[in-house]
């Protein structure tokens, strides 16, 4: 993509890309990964312990707990999102916030309160899906493919 | 009055008679406090939306400035503003309840200069006898606009900006005491091929430095005529690039009096990454702290080149890289 995009720029616009590239701060990623990994294990160990949980006092089986365990993390994501923590914490844990279900949830609970002031239906109806509706778009295709390989493989006698 | 390519030198000298700057509860905490006239400690100021919020500080901030003055609205005949908001509502909804003959800009975040520089060009033609210039920036409705939800948990990279919630209005007049515009040089746009929208500041550089280097050029002057430059919010990676372009086009502004209003805002410890930006962070900082030091006698001459990133969120979607522009104001006492 980098390549396509310079070649379009003058030999200017190129020099001062250069120039700046040299003075601007690069993303702390290994940094940012380690944060990553810290805060997506602990959502992670909250979850395995809410499983627990619901196994021991609840009489759920290791199956079955997933969707209270899941219904959990959201509504605390989404508390967490309307009270305005959320953000401060994504900002210091990055991905590791973003790519458990709590990411999600915090996605569509923040477009809604975003648009809550162009009212129900046309502000938050119409715009919660907007960062997330792409991540159910490409999710659900992408499980369709592979559910389609799988089907496949399987037919002509694989695994 | 046209003098060289681009800048204009206003013989009347018009006055800045007054001055107001309102900000919001990050802003009450920041460096620059002590110098707003009206700090709100809740960022929707009793409104049901932070557009609304914003109109009602644009409002303020002018009816501020006219009260400060001694004036009544009526004494006003024109009055220019401008915002980031889509069709500049701020702006027009102000100015429906100020009820004097308008004039909306946009400008992206200098449209605090261009207006100045308008405003300026009225008085010295004597098209209007007192014209009021404003600009106002909202934090929570730019970001909704223009990035992410405010509430969204994006991991900022450390060249974004914050973007400022304030309004600053200064009002000229032909007559009176205060500091005066000079001469504004107005701005090409240029466009570097930079088009990322987390990194505003080193987008905007060039066209600051274009700028300041065509006021030099036109004015035949050397930057030490000044006691300050100030760019409007390039923050501190953007502002460090045009210290450094500045140097290699052989234009030496000694570091001292070289500055950036987006810098001075906020306290080091506040989470701003880069610095301010907006509209409203060099009208505050400009029509606040700056004109205050100015009355106070701590500063002479001072430059202010607001600086604009011309783009919209549908322009970035398309890949369409960031036209830049910047506005330069001399303003001495």
């Amino acid at each position: 993509m980098s390549n396509k995009k310079t070649k379009k720029l003058t030999p200017t616009q190129q020099e001062y890309k250069m120039f700046a590239k040299q003075r601007v701060p690069k993303r702390p990623v290994l940094l940012n990964s380690i944060r990553a990994f810290i805060a997506g294990g602990i959502i992670c160990t909250i979850g395995q312990g809410l499983q627990w949980m619901f196994m021991t006092y609840f009489g759920f089986s290791e199956v079955t707990a997933g969707n209270p365990t899941v219904a959990v993390l959201i509504i605390a994501a989404v508390l967490l999102t309307g009270f305005g923590v959320y953000d401060h914490i994504s900002q210091w844990a990055g991905a590791g916030t973003a790519v458990p279900v709590t990411g999600f949830a915090n996605t569509i609970a923040s477009a809604a309160i975003e648009h809550r002031t162009e009212g129900y239906v046309l502000g938050v109806g119409g715009n919660m899906f907007k960062l997330a509706g792409s991540v159910i778009a490409y999710g659900v295709f992408s499980a369709f493919v592979v559910a389609l390989i799988k089907i496949i493989i399987k037919a002509l006698g694989g695994i | 009055m046209l003098q060289g390519h681009q800048t204009w030198v206003f013989k009347a000298e018009p006055v800045i008679r007054s001055s107001a700057a309102v900000g919001g509860p990050f802003e009450s905490k920041g460096a620059l406090a002590g110098d707003f006239d009206i700090l709100h400690e809740d960022v929707w100021l009793g409104q049901d939306s932070c557009e609304k919020a914003e109109k009602k500080m644009l409002e303020q901030a002018c009816e501020k400035a006219i009260d400060k003055a001694g004036m009544k609205k009526e004494d006003v005949q024109f009055f220019l503003s401008g915002d980031l908001m889509n069709q500049i509502i701020s702006s027009s909804f102000a100015a429906r309840t100020l009820g004097v003959p308008y004039l909306g800009l946009f400008g992206a975040c200098s449209s605090s200069m261009e207006g100045l520089a308008l405003a300026a060009l009225i008085v010295n033609s004597k098209a209007g006898e007192n014209t009021l210039a404003a600009a106002s920036s909202h934090n929570v409705a730019v970001e909704k606009q223009f990035r992410y939800p405010s509430e969204y948990g994006s991991q900022k990279p450390p060249t974004a900006q914050w973007t400022v919630t304030g309004a600053g209005a200064a009002l000229l007049s032909l007559n009176g005491e205060g500091p005066r515009v000079t001469s504004a040089t107005i701005g090409r746009v240029i466009d570097m091929g930079l088009s990322d929208p987390f990194n505003m500041g080193t987008a905007m550089a060039p066209a600051a430095v274009d700028t300041i280097q065509a006021h030099f050029r036109d004015l035949k002057r050397e930057p030490n005529y000044y006691d300050l430059i100030a760019t409007g919010d390039l923050g501190r990676i953007g502002h460090k690039i045009a210290g450094d372009l500045l140097d290699k086009h052989g234009i030496k502004i000694p570091p001292a009096i070289f500055t950036d209003c987006g810098i001075l805002i906020y306290k080091e410890d506040q989470p701003v990454m880069a610095g301010g930006s907006g509209c409203g962070c060099s009208a505050t900082v400009t029509y606040g702290h700056f004109l205050n030091r100015m009355r106070k006698g701590e500063l002479k001459r001072i430059l202010i080149v607001a600086t604009g990133a011309l783009m919209s969120p549908l322009s970035y979607q398309q890949k369409e890289t960031i036209p830049c522009i910047a506005h330069a104001v001399s303003i001495e006492m």
